[in-house]
This record gives C-alpha cells, structure tokens and sequence, in this order.
C-alpha cells in the first residue's frame, strides 16, 4: 500500500501534468531555451502546489494550477485608468502580449528595454544571467512552483537595464480583451550601481495572470516599484517579486489591490550588501468574493540592513485576507533593523484575516520586532466624530482610510501615494450606506 | 434653547438608573452651570443628549429650539446645533485635525442644506479661530489630538466648537486636568463665544472654572436630579461648604 505521502505526492505529480498539457514552451529560442527548459525540469521536481503545502494552507491554489481557467468578466467602469496623469513611459501588454502600437517608445535615458519574446535571439549577457536566477534561488527555503512555471513558459515581458537616474517611471499597462484569458508574463530589471527608477503596474491583465518580477539593486542603487491590482473583480492572479540588494541600495515596492476573488502575491527579498534598505507594503481592499494573500519573505544577509514589510487589509462581506509573513536574519547580519506589521480592518463579522508572522534569527546583535492586528472600527473614535456632525458612514470611512495610513506612508512619492489615496477613497465612497 | 423635562436614564447593559427625573431650560444666550458630587448624573446627562450609545431613555424628553433630540442620530444632533466638549477628547491616528474640522464642519453644512465651505475660506476660519486660543500651524496639521497634552486637547475642542458654531454648547469637565494658564485661555475661548443666540451648559466640579466663565444660573446635581437651582452664589456656597449642607436639606 502506498503511503499517504507517497499518494499526496501522486496526486500533486497529476495535477501538475495536467495543467503542463496544456502548456508549449515558447520559442523564443536562443539563451532563453535551455533557462526554460531548466525551470520545467523545477517545476516537475518540485510539482505545482496543492492545498496540503505549508504555505498554501489558507489560499486555495486548485483554480491558479488547473489546466481551465475560470473565465472573469471584464470589468467595466468610467473612472480613468490609473496613473494616467503622471507623465511615464508606457509599456502595454494586450492579452499577454506587448502591444507596440498602445506604447511609446522604448527610449528613455539612462535605461534600455527590450522585449522578452525577442530577447532570446540577442545576447543579453546580464539578462542571461538573471532570468530565473533570483527566482531559483528564492525557490529556498520555501517552494515557489508557480514561478518556476512562469520562468518556463512566460510568453512576453520587459528587460529593463537601468544604468542611469532615470527622470521619469516606467509603466507597465495591463489589458484584456477576453473573459477567458490567460497571460504569463515575466519581467526582469536590473538596476545598475548608482542607477534609480521607478517601475509602475496597472490594468487588468488576464482572468488568469500568473507574473513573475526579478529585480537586481546594484550597489548604491535604487528601485520603487507602485502597482495597482483592480478594475477586475473576477481576476485570479499569481504574482511573485525576487529582489536581490546589493549594498546601500533602496528597495521599495507597494501594491494597492482592490477587489479581486483570488490573489496570491509573493515577495521575496534578500539583501546581500551592507546597509541595504528593503520596504515592502500593500494595501489591500476586499467586499464579499474576495481573497488575498501576501507571502513575503525577507532575508537579510549582510550588516546594518533595514526591513519593513507593512501590510493593511480592509475586509467586508465575507471577504478573506492572508498575510504569511517572514523576516530571515543570517549568521553575521549584525545590526540588522527589521520590522514587521500586518493589520486587517474587519468591517463586519463575515469577514475573516489569518495571519503568520515569523522571525528567524541567527545573528546576536540586531532589532527585529512583528505584529498582527485584527479589529473592528474603533467605536470611540465613530462617536467623536459622529458628535461633529459626520455620518456613520462617512465618519467610517475617514477611520478606515486613517486606518491605510501606514502602509500608503511607504510610498516615497507623494504624486503616486495621492493618486493611490484618491482611489481608495473612490472605492469607498462607492460602497458608502 | 434647550429643554429637559422629567428625564430618566438607565445604562442598557445594567439595570441601573442613573437619571431620576431631571428637568432643565437653557435659554439662548445664557450660561447654565451644573456642578454636584461625582456620580451624581452629570456626565451621563452630557453623554444622553449627545447620543452616545449604552444608554436607555425611560422616560421624559429633550429638545432643542422644540425638536426632539433623543430619537435624532448623533449627527443629526450636531448638525441641529448641539456641541459636546468631552471631557477626555479622543485620539483619531491618521486622521489629520484639518481633515476632520472640514469634513465636520462640511457635513453639517449639508446636512442643513447649506453650501460647502470652500478650501480657501476654511483655512482663513480655522487660522483665525486657532490663533485666540494660541493652537499653531503645527497643531492644526496633527492627527486629531494625538500627542497633545491635556490643555492642548480641551483646546482643541474649543476650536472645534469655535469654527462649528453650535447653538448649545455643553462643556464636560472642560477644566479638568487644566494648569491656571491653560484654564484662562479656554475660557477666553468659551467667552469669546457668548452670543445672545447660544447657550451654554457647563458642567464642572469646581467653582474655579466659573471664575472665568461667570455662569447666569447654577444648579446642583445629586442622584440623578437637580436638587437645588440659584444664581453664581450657589457656587460660591458649594466650594466654602461642600456639597454636604445642601443634599442635607434635599433628604
């Protein structure tokens, strides 16, 4: 008879070979094919994940790794999309695939791009020794199959090499024509020593989206990374970020996702240079079909790094938030500062935050401190300012954006941080009595 | 401007009543103050006719200008004139103190069907009315009350009901916890604010404060009722003597 582990790993085997069927690797020939090839033999090493996985516990991998996809409407509303008014370079991806007549030009000083699905005929030596290289080493010690899977069949992306300050951000667009589609997408950057920008996303990709983001900071450089995850309530996505810093380096990347009925984001970061500083933080907005899941793994690898991971969720109706979150201190990375919060704001009794906070450390001298919060609106605070004069419900909303705060503190930029700001307020206004 | 009649509260977790009858007419432009023992009633009296939750009418009314207060929402109350200083202001992190004085001050407008105040005009207003209590630019930008110290809080409350322009203001133990200083300016503050359109109902427990705001009427509050009602002398009598010597007479 088989053992139930034995037949657990059967099982896994199975549904990973079915959803492979359904599956070509592209042909985007030249170095990319044996990276590919590599990243599938992971992929049938490791198998896609199932619903026993440690960190699949709370989030349902079954729909993100099943050979259909579950189709989601498109999404209809009259609001402009995001960033629109920010003056960007535009880069768009139309049904998973690079739209050259929606984006400008790919010039811009102090970076170059180039397009993935071209990118294997050219030798892009410093692209070659990326790709998939920060996603397999993020691959320990915890399992990232589905970005292996990317690596593997990832059918377009951007190669940015940022070797300049760069005057103004980069923006990814999303769009999609078809209620059933499917995009893999996988983007590498890598910001030279002393180089610096900032890299926006938006848009509604696909009803399944699996992305995968590398990103290396050199030296004394920087990387801010905004995106947005909305305008596609019936979206599934899987989204990982592997972030290599070197030293005195900046890593900042925020996510601001609203509504969505699964999205799993991993964001795994290693600071390898001294001095390096890593935030990462997210505010993410759910009512009824929703659920969200940040997994973030943060290992700090070298002396007097900072961390911040920050992570606010604001759930109603039923809505589901997960935040798996964890801080790795090596051997000799004295003087590390890591911090850690994760917060949700349940707005009535069907909604539900399951939180894993963890530290890990194996170095004497350092300062790390986590925490978990959930709780209702602070009836006090709706009384003071019901005593005012502000309806409930209006007064509920100024305690819940109050409640972001935090996490939207995290972007740098205070023209982003309030077109973000302007967009919750949107999403609530909307919801309002 | 304002009338209580025969009003009886219980808390709604307990069955423990803690007005027994209370019965009390504000004029417009005068100032009432209530002073008695502690858990005579006189905080929980402020708490009912803001609305605050937990607590149960069992009898009586309260209007103000003749519309029933206790059936209106806290806000409706507010937006009908009605101001509450807390006696502990309360701590709101992320919500800047400008942010609320607007949104408040907005809200009511609209709920009066009045037009919104603009940025601009706001800003004049709420610049003006915090330079008289001596509330800088660096307060005004704060999340409301957060690191304010006690008298900066009460402060802050009287700036609230300075730019909201209440028609009734009740004053919580405005005093407590304030230094000599900080007492004077907030009751220039209040004082500034006597109008012969407003009315005032002070409640304190100590006659010190009545030195800076000289009331027209005091009265005494003991278990739940107003037990003795006179002029700015009955205060005068209360700090010599105590409260012993008059819920004496009332037994």
């Amino acid at each position: 008879m088989q053992s139930p582990k034995v037949a657990l790993r059967a099982r896994k085997d199975e549904a990973t070979e079915a959803r492979l069927a359904t599956l070509t690797l592209p042909e985007t020939g030249g170095w990319l094919d044996g990276l590919r090839a590599d990243a599938l033999s992971r992929v049938r090493a490791m198998a896609l994940p199932g619903p026993r996985d440690e960190y699949w516990k709370w989030t349902r991998p079954e729909t993100l790794i099943s050979p259909d996809v579950t189709p989601a409407a498109l999404f209809k509303d009259d609001e402009p999309p995001m960033f629109d008014e920010v003056d960007r370079l535009k880069i768009v991806f139309t049904s998973g695939k690079f739209d050259a007549e929606a984006s400008d030009d790919l010039s811009l000083e102090g970076l170059t791009i180039e397009r993935l699905a071209e990118a294997g005929a050219t030798d892009l030596h410093w692209a070659r020794d990326l790709y998939g290289t920060l996603e397999t080493n993020g691959q320990t010690p915890v399992e990232r199959p589905l970005a292996a899977l990317n690596t593997a069949f990832a059918t377009d992306g951007v190669l940015i090499r940022v070797t300049g300050k760069v005057s103004k951000p980069v923006s990814l667009i999303y769009r999609r024509e078809s209620e059933a589609s499917e995009a893999i997408l996988h983007h590498v950057v890598k910001v030279e020593q002393g180089g610096e920008m900032t890299l926006l996303e938006n848009g509604p990709a696909a009803a399944r989206f699996n992305k995968v983001l590398e990103v290396e900071v050199a030296d004394e450089a920087a990387f801010h990374h905004v995106r947005t995850q909305a305008r596609d309530h019936e979206r599934r996505a899987a989204t990982h970020i592997f972030a290599r810093l070197g030293r005195e380096s900046v890593f900042k990347s925020f996510t601001v996702t609203m509504n969505g009925v699964l999205t799993r984001n991993d964001c795994v970061i290693e600071l390898t240079g001294d001095d390096a500083v890593a935030h990462v933080a997210g505010a993410a907005l759910g009512d009824g079909d929703f659920h969200h899941d940040d997994t973030v793994f943060v290992t700090h690898d070298a002396v007097n790094c900072e961390s911040r991971q920050v992570f606010k969720k604001v759930l109603r109706n039923g809505a589901v938030g997960v935040f798996q979150g964890k801080i790795l201190v090596k051997e000799g990375a004295q003087k590390t500062d890591g911090y850690q919060i994760s917060q949700s704001l349940l707005l009535d009794d069907d909604s539900q935050f399951l939180a894993k906070p963890e530290l890990e450390i194996y170095a004497d001298d350092v300062a790390c401190s986590h925490g978990s919060t959930s709780g209702a609106i602070d009836e006090t605070a709706l009384f003071y300012l019901r005593s005012r004069g502000v309806p409930t419900d209006q007064a509920t909303n100024l305690l819940t954006l109050a409640f972001l705060a935090e996490a939207l503190q995290e972007i740098d930029s205070e023209e982003l941080s309030g077109l973000i700001l302007a967009r919750l307020e949107g999403w609530l206004e909307r919801r309002r009595g | 401007m304002l009338e209580i009649k025969n009003l009886h509260v219980k808390l709604e977790e307990e069955d423990k009543q803690i007005l027994k009858g209370v019965n009390l007419t504000v004029e417009a432009g005068k100032v009432h103050a209530i002073m008695g023992p502690n858990g005579s009633g006189k905080s929980t009296l402020s708490y009912v006719l803001s609305g605050r939750d937990g607590y149960e009418v069992t009898e009586g009314s309260a209007t103000l200008e003749g519309e029933d207060l206790l059936e209106a929402e806290p806000e409706e109350r507010a937006a009908a004139g009605l101001f509450l200083a807390f006696q502990y202001p309360v701590e709101i992190p992320g919500v800047g103190n400008m942010t609320f004085l607007r949104t408040a001050l907005n809200a009511q407008r609209k709920a009066r069907g009045e037009e919104e105040i603009s940025a601009t005009d706001f800003l004049k207003l709420v610049r003006e009315k915090a330079k008289t209590l001596k509330i800088d630019a660096e307060m005004l930008k704060r999340p409301v009350n957060v690191g304010f110290s006690g008298g900066e809080k009460k402060r802050n409350e009287i700036l609230q009901m300075a730019v909201l322009e209440p028609k009734m203001c009740i004053l919580d133990e405005t005093d407590s916890g304030l230094d000599v200083d900080a007492m004077k300016l907030v009751s220039d503050g209040v004082n500034a604010l006597r109008d012969e359109g407003r009315g005032f109902l002070v409640i304190t427990h100590y006659q010190r404060l009545l030195d800076h705001i000289k009331p027209d009427v005091v009265h005494i509050m003991a278990n739940g009722r107003i037990i003795k009602t006179g002029g700015p002398e009955l205060a005068l009598e209360v700090e010599k003597n105590g409260y012993a010597d008059i819920l004496a007479e009332d037994a």
